[in-house]
């Protein structure tokens, strides 16, 4: 299992993998938003939160279909699944993977983009550890979804169609808890409720992520 | 090592395959023949878990199947080496050496698996077999792309292994010269269309 | 006497429905008919809302049937995970475009009843917002029903769809209550039903919501039929090409 976790991150972080797209576009996203609302900084400094934990999931949701889908193609997925490894663990060990190479550098970058946004200085602490619980769940529930999307062609569209809608608890605790965090708020109740969502989505999702994976290997 | 009763197969809803039944034991290799869209295919890769079937038994023992498909599931980013030793950690074994040896891979370790020539890559995908250390290999058109070297290549590793005890099911048209192996045609087991009236609960 | 499950083979639940098919028609244009004319012509105005309190006759049956539609849909998902039916799988399926319908009649009817009472068309109050989600779980349940070719995998995966998306949408409905009270602090725009629903308007009221309950019997059992009768004929052609 160690070494699946080991071979997707060197592909991914290998040239053509496409580690740091995620990134770019995230940088892109938190750049293009202040184009379209104005450079007011009051403004910003209100919606950074918002921008940062959209921009988050957009670029999350970006390398999701790489998850099963090169996998699918070259075979390696039919030989996994009659290799000594249950296909639980393989979607668990998927999803850390992304969450390692797209989810966690999404966390890191997040301080250096509220800069932009003049997020104020109460609100960076909240939106780190907002992200650092809320992106695992995203991995997650991605890889369930590229799970379900893996033998389509032109998968990619519908994947975001059915993965968004299951981001909606994620996003509005994520961003709830770092506005309070702003506001000076209490951050206890939504900061649980996303950390029970992340703990309640890796215990419970792997085993719909394999049960899809085994139906379209069929 | 490996048996079938009565098994029947289906493919995309259709079932192609009735009353298979075979017996694999150790030592023996089994040829599978049969026209393109038989059903081969589907036959192996309901033998190797990867879906149901319809009807009848599989009886294995635990961890003793290794499969290896059309496609090798070789990642072009990493190299030879790289890849081997992924299946040989994934099946808990450690040693790639004889298995590169085998198929004369060693001089070639180090490249990245994305500038073998399409035979190479072949060749790497059934040395992966040697690393996984199971005894029953279900094998899907091994030989394709490979030349008349890799070819007896191939067939010596196959009789290294049965003689070792080990068990090989094969779908191939090519001759391999293996005396022993037994062929089993799967055109006889060919399923009946079922009459129109007879739809019932599952469409087939 | 023999079990509930024969009605799962697709020549008996095509037989037993076309049976009762006429019977559920009639019942729901009869219970409609009774419920809106009774319910738009015979109640007072609200002394609060006048006359737009009618638009509940619509509102509230179609938000109901929205819902029960997806419960239905979940059930009939678990059945196909558990007992392999394929005409509860087919039954889901029929009932997604219908749930759909209803989700945006609730939508539709909120909005133009929301224009004369709140002043506005949409308010991301947390029932319209939970709404708006389910419609868009509607959305990507039919959406992935019509990618997938092989109709057991479709069945397959569009069942496990429905299970997580139930969790999930269940998820986002307490959800969306906490974000949206964290907003407004409380100051919530929901209307409270039961101050609304004197006995004037109950009764009606009762009449509309059975009407859609057997129009939504009604579509479900003609759909289904469809689908089964769309399965047979791509069996059909797929023997047909086998055969040769």
């Amino acid at each position: 299992m160690i070494a699946l976790l080991m071979r997707d991150i060197r592909l991914a972080t290998r040239a053509g993998g496409g580690f740091g797209l995620g990134l770019a576009f995230f940088l892109i996203v938190v750049v293009l938003v202040p184009f379209g609302v104005g450079p007011q900084t009051d403004l910003l400094a209100r919606i950074a939160v918002g921008i940062l934990w959209i921009g988050a999931l957009l670029a999350c949701l970006l390398s999701l279909d790489r998850i099963f889908a090169l996998d699918f193609e070259d075979g390696s997925l039919d030989l996994l699944a009659t290799a000594p490894v249950p296909m639980e663990a393989v979607a668990v060990i998927k999803a850390l993977a992304h969450w390692l190479t797209t989810g966690l550098p999404l966390v890191l970058a997040a301080p250096l983009l509220g800069v932009l946004l003049s997020l104020p200085a109460d609100g960076y602490l909240p939106v780190v550890i907002s992200l650092l619980l809320g992106t695992p769940a995203l991995s997650m529930i991605g890889a369930f979804g590229a799970a379900l999307t893996v033998g389509l062609r032109r998968g990619g569209l519908l994947l975001s169609l059915l993965v968004l809608p299951l981001y909606v608890p994620t996003l509005i605790f994520g961003a709830e808890m770092a506005r309070r965090g702003i506001d000076g708020l209490d951050t206890t109740t939504p900061m649980l409720m996303l950390a029970g969502i992340t703990c309640g989505t890796i215990a419970l999702l792997p085993f719909a992520a394999a049960a899809v994976l085994r139906v379209n290997l069929r | 090592m490996l048996r079938a009763d009565d098994l029947s197969v289906a493919r995309g809803g259709l079932r192609v395959l009735d009353g298979v039944s075979f017996t694999l034991t150790s030592g023996e290799a089994l040829i599978l023949r049969g026209p393109n869209g038989a059903g081969k295919t589907t036959l192996l890769r309901t033998l190797a878990g990867l879906q149901p079937p319809l009807a009848g038994r599989i009886e294995s023992e635990p961890d003793a199947l290794v499969y290896a498909g059309h496609a090798d599931g070789i990642k072009s980013m990493l190299t030879v080496r790289e890849n081997l030793s992924f299946w040989a950690q994934v099946f808990g074994t450690s040693d790639i050496s004889a298995a590169l040896d085998a198929y004369e891979l060693t001089a070639l370790a180090d490249r990245p698996a994305g500038m073998l020539s399409a035979g190479q890559k072949r060749r790497l995908g059934l040395s992966r077999l040697l690393v996984t250390g199971r005894p029953v290999w279900i094998l899907d058109e091994p030989t394709v792309s490979l030349d008349t070297h890799a070819v007896s290549m191939f067939a010596r590793v196959v009789r290294d292994h049965l003689a070792e005890g080990g068990a090989a099911l094969m779908a191939t048209h090519i001759d391999l010269g293996l005396n022993e192996a037994r062929v089993l045609d799967v055109a006889p087991f060919r399923a009946k269309t079922p009459g129109i009236d007879e739809f019932d609960e599952a469409f087939l | 006497m023999s079990s509930i499950w024969v009605y799962a083979n697709p020549k008996k639940f095509i037989d037993t429905t076309d049976r009762f098919l006429p019977w559920v028609s009639v019942l729901a244009v009869v219970c409609l008919v009774i419920g809106l004319i009774w319910g738009f012509f015979f109640t007072p105005d609200d002394y609060r809302q006048g006359s737009t309190v009618k638009i509940i006759y619509l509102h509230v049956p179609s938000a109901l049937m929205a819902i029960n539609a997806w419960l239905m849909m979940l059930v009939a998902s678990l059945i196909w995970i558990v007992r392999r039916h394929h005409v509860s799988a087919l039954a889901a399926r029929a009932a997604a475009p219908v749930g759909v319908v209803m989700t945006l009649i609730a939508l539709a009817t909120g909005a133009i009843w929301g224009q004369p009472m709140w002043g506005t068309w949409w308010a991301w109050d947390p029932r319209l917002t939970s709404f708006l989600i389910l419609f868009l779980f509607y959305l990507g349940y039919i959406a992935l029903w019509e990618a997938i070719e092989d109709d057991d995998t479709a069945a397959d995966l569009t069942s496990i769809l429905c299970l997580v998306g139930s969790v999930f949408a269940l998820l986002s409905r307490y959800a969306v209550n906490f974000w949206n009270q964290g907003l407004h602090q409380g100051a919530s725009l929901s209307l409270d039903k039961e101050e609304n629903v004197a006995d004037v308007f109950y009764h009606p009221l009762l009449f509309s919501i059975a009407g859609f309950v057997f129009l939504f019997i009604a579509l479900v059992f003609l759909r289904t039929q469809t689908e089964i009768r769309a399965r047979r004929m791509r069996a059909l052609i797929v023997r047909d090409r086998m055969k040769d």
